[in-house]
């Protein structure tokens, strides 16, 4: 146990005194959580939209207008040529064309119906899904006012009421900081073990801890205690920066969140342990930890939801760790959910951690022996 | 010109032996693509949704059947109580659900308004959004089936979806990932490997060789030239014929625009070297100053209008913004240099500008 705590000791000294790594632990998390937080999002806001009217009307001058004061739509330009409308689409001006043809109030006042065209560009796939069901409810809308107008006012058959629980504002940084605060600490777990023990490989100080008397398992729980500290560190940082700065939600106990990240650090120092046993340098260890995280983050549902994944990724990324974390993030954060509710991501971390050491410190030994 | 080919080869010779280094390099477009096609993915389908129902009728059966057949639900659970979907919520089984009112059938036999509340997940505010649409859409045709009789007025919209009209994830993805595998490739590997050459003090025996320092860069540069090239190409063939991603306009367009953001990309990774003295601070250069720009800052995955100004401002110094924007435009909407030509004459200034940098500050380092 002593010896643990010498060794444990002499690993936070060098932490401690060595700038590049405790700016690379303290500084540089802050300013990807501040960075990412803003730039992560897939927010549909201010749909810059150019209007094609061909009839002119007092009917059709309203519809502009109700796109134009709905907030969601910004009207960039109008002209009654279709080539200019379609020119905006290619040159990437505009989002969306909105085209009005000739008689529309005629038509509509005559037969009650009249077609209007939306061309959305739908390169960016949800977000044409979304501008659409925007100018369509808008269109409804005003199709509703124009029959009140008429003096036969229809009550609506069915009253449709919308309730957005757990993010009423539909703030987009309330779902995607819990979900960096997992990407963070993920990183600097796995990088600063993996680097670590690259390092002390590279250096040759590791072949004269291994004629020490200390044992394997010592020299494993001494290296990797205080990097799961210091993610533990790193985890409280990023959520008082989180609260403060982005106002996100603390619903559930944070007692519980600590609880699930003790268990969740294991799992990212044993990676990095393991990658650590297979690469000879520093600059391996970076770029395995790099390639490995990488696949892990973008496949754990922090940046696009896990349903939307084809059938097979959700099923491989069932052994993603970082997908049961950040679910457990969000859930507690967010939802306010109890240890009930997430009991199954939980174990199943658990399962990990157990699975991960016990093979990365086989590995380790293999490796040394 | 003999000392260069010389040089030349040696550095071939470099990428092909390190081996570890060279599975990455053949692997890292390929898994990406596969990654960025079927695990990146915006597009929602098969929405978990509950719904509460509490007096189950032949209307209200009715009703559930349509939203079963709309094939964008798939309904997990029917509650008696609204209060029982808090628990699904929180353990996320459910996506949203739709909340019928006791008296639904019975409203609306009577002509008056029947109550539906629409509950969003709303945690995932785009999952939240969308929910709330398809839900409203349905109800909105169900509205209009109901009442044929009454004399109203309807603005009957007709949407194209342009350029995407299936709305597939991977063809926004697929082309913005040329310029990540690009910037990885050639901004990352070469900012090493001029870094490793001086930490290990061969450059200083490259600096007294017969060679002219124009040369040097010039032989460090090619392979990775080729290299980047090749990874261009790769991903184009994979983006074709796995995913199926259009290519709508001039391939060679594509190609050269390629090559200019690898000159670019590789005059970054030049720059970035001959600043730094060891490889771990190269390697941290290159992650902060090249590749996280490129990743969160081009447009490639999250777009740009939906960042606040200060990180659009920041996006217009990202070369990768403009190259991704290039070949989206290219392959998705096959618009040519008439269009693309502004962002052509920035990427153009951007390599001319790190070029002359690059080339200055190695000449600095020559003489000091």
């Amino acid at each position: 146990m002593r010896r643990i705590l010498f060794l444990a000791r002499a690993e936070v000294l060098h932490v401690v005194r060595d700038r590049a790594t405790l700016a690379q632990a303290l500084i540089v998390p802050v300013l990807q959580l501040l960075v990412l937080s803003n730039a992560a999002t897939f927010q549909v806001r201010d749909t810059p939209t150019y209007v094609v009217d061909f009839d002119r009307s007092t009917a059709s001058r309203g519809l502009i207008n109700r796109f134009a004061a709905s907030g969601r739509f910004e009207v960039v330009g109008d002209s009654a040529s279709p080539d200019r409308g379609d020119e905006a689409l290619l040159r990437g001006d505009v989002t969306m064309v909105l085209t009005i043809p000739g008689e529309f109030e005629r038509t509509l006042v005559q037969t009650g119906i009249a077609p209007i065209q939306l061309a959305v560009n739908a390169e960016k796939g949800s977000a044409a899904a979304i501008v659409q069901s925007y100018a369509t409810a808008i269109a409804s809308a005003y199709a509703g006012e124009l029959t009140g107008a008429k003096g036969t006012p229809v009550a609506p058959a069915i009253d449709v009421r919308v309730r957005n629980w757990y993010n009423t504002t539909l703030n987009y940084k309330h779902f995607m900081v819990p979900g960096i605060l997992v990407a963070l600490v993920t990183l600097i777990a796995t990088l600063l073990s993996a680097q670590n023990i690259a390092r002390e490989k590279e250096l040759g100080t590791l072949e004269q801890l291994n004629v020490t008397p200390i044992t394997r398992t010592q020299f494993v729980t001494a290296k990797l205690l205080p990097f799961w500290v210091l993610g533990l560190i790193d985890l409280a940082i990023g959520l008082i920066v989180g609260v403060l700065v982005f106002d996100i939600p603390v619903r559930g106990s944070v007692v519980l969140l600590f609880g699930c990240a003790a268990v969740y650090l294991v799992v990212a120092l044993a990676i990095g342990l393991w990658i650590s046993t297979i690469v000879e340098t520093q600059q391996q260890a970076m770029f395995v930890t790099f390639f490995v995280m990488n696949i892990y983050l973008l496949m754990s549902g922090l940046f696009t939801p896990v349903e939307s994944m084809a059938p097979w990724v959700q099923t491989v990324s069932l052994a993603n760790p970082v997908r049961h974390f950040v679910a457990i993030s969000r859930a507690i954060l967010v939802k306010g959910a109890g240890p009930a509710d997430i009991a199954r991501p939980f174990f199943t971390l658990v399962g990990f951690a157990v699975v991960t050491l016990a093979l990365a410190v086989r590995q380790y030994s293999k490796r040394l022996a | 010109m003999k000392a260069l080919a010389g040089l030349l080869r040696k550095e071939f010779f470099h990428i092909l032996r390190d081996r570890r280094t060279l599975v990455v390099i053949i692997a890292l477009p390929i898994v990406q693509v596969i990654l960025f096609g079927y695990a990146i993915r915006t597009d929602v389908d098969h929405v978990r949704i509950a719904v509460v129902d509490p007096s189950p009728d032949a209307e209200t059966l009715a009703f559930r059947a349509r939203l079963d057949a709309a094939n964008v639900f798939h309904i997990v659970a029917v509650l008696p109580r609204i209060e029982a979907l808090e628990p699904l919520f929180k353990r996320g089984s459910i996506q949203g659900a739709v909340a019928l009112d006791p008296q639904f059938a019975e409203r609306l036999g009577r002509g008056e308004p029947a109550q539906l509340m629409i509950v969003a997940d709303a945690s995932e505010p785009n999952t939240g959004s969308l929910v709330q649409a398809y839900v409203s859409a349905m109800v909105g045709g169900y509205e209009q089936e109901l009442r044929r009789r009454g004399r109203t007025v309807t603005i009957a919209p007709s949407v194209r979806m342009r350029f995407n009209p299936t709305r597939a994830s991977s063809n926004l993805f697929v082309p913005g990932l040329m310029a990540f595998v690009l910037t990885i490739v050639s901004s990352l590997m070469t900012a090493i490997s001029l870094t490793r050459e001086k930490e290990t003090g061969t450059m200083e025996a490259l600096l007294v060789s017969p060679l002219l320092p124009w040369q040097i860069i010039a032989g460090k540069v090619a392979p990775y030239l080729l290299v980047g090239f090749i990874s261009v190409v790769s991903v184009v063939l994979e983006a074709r014929l796995v995913f199926n991603v259009p290519l709508r306009g001039s391939l060679t367009l594509l190609l050269v625009e390629g090559l200019l953001f690898i000159l670019v990309s590789l005059s970054l990774g030049i720059l970035i070297s001959a600043r730094t003295s060891s490889q771990r601070v190269a390697m941290m250069g290159a992650l902060v100053g090249t590749l996280l720009p490129t990743m969160l800052l081009s447009g490639f995955i999250f777009p740009i209008e939906s960042m606040p100004l200060a990180l659009r401002l920041a996006s217009t110094v990202v070369p990768a913004r403009w190259f991704v924007l290039v070949a989206r435009s290219v392959m998705l909407k096959g618009t040519g240099l008439v269009y693309l030509w502004p962002s052509t004459l920035v990427l153009f200034a951007m390599a001319a500008l790190l070029l002359a940098a690059s080339t200055r500050s190695f000449h600095a380092r020559l003489d000091g």
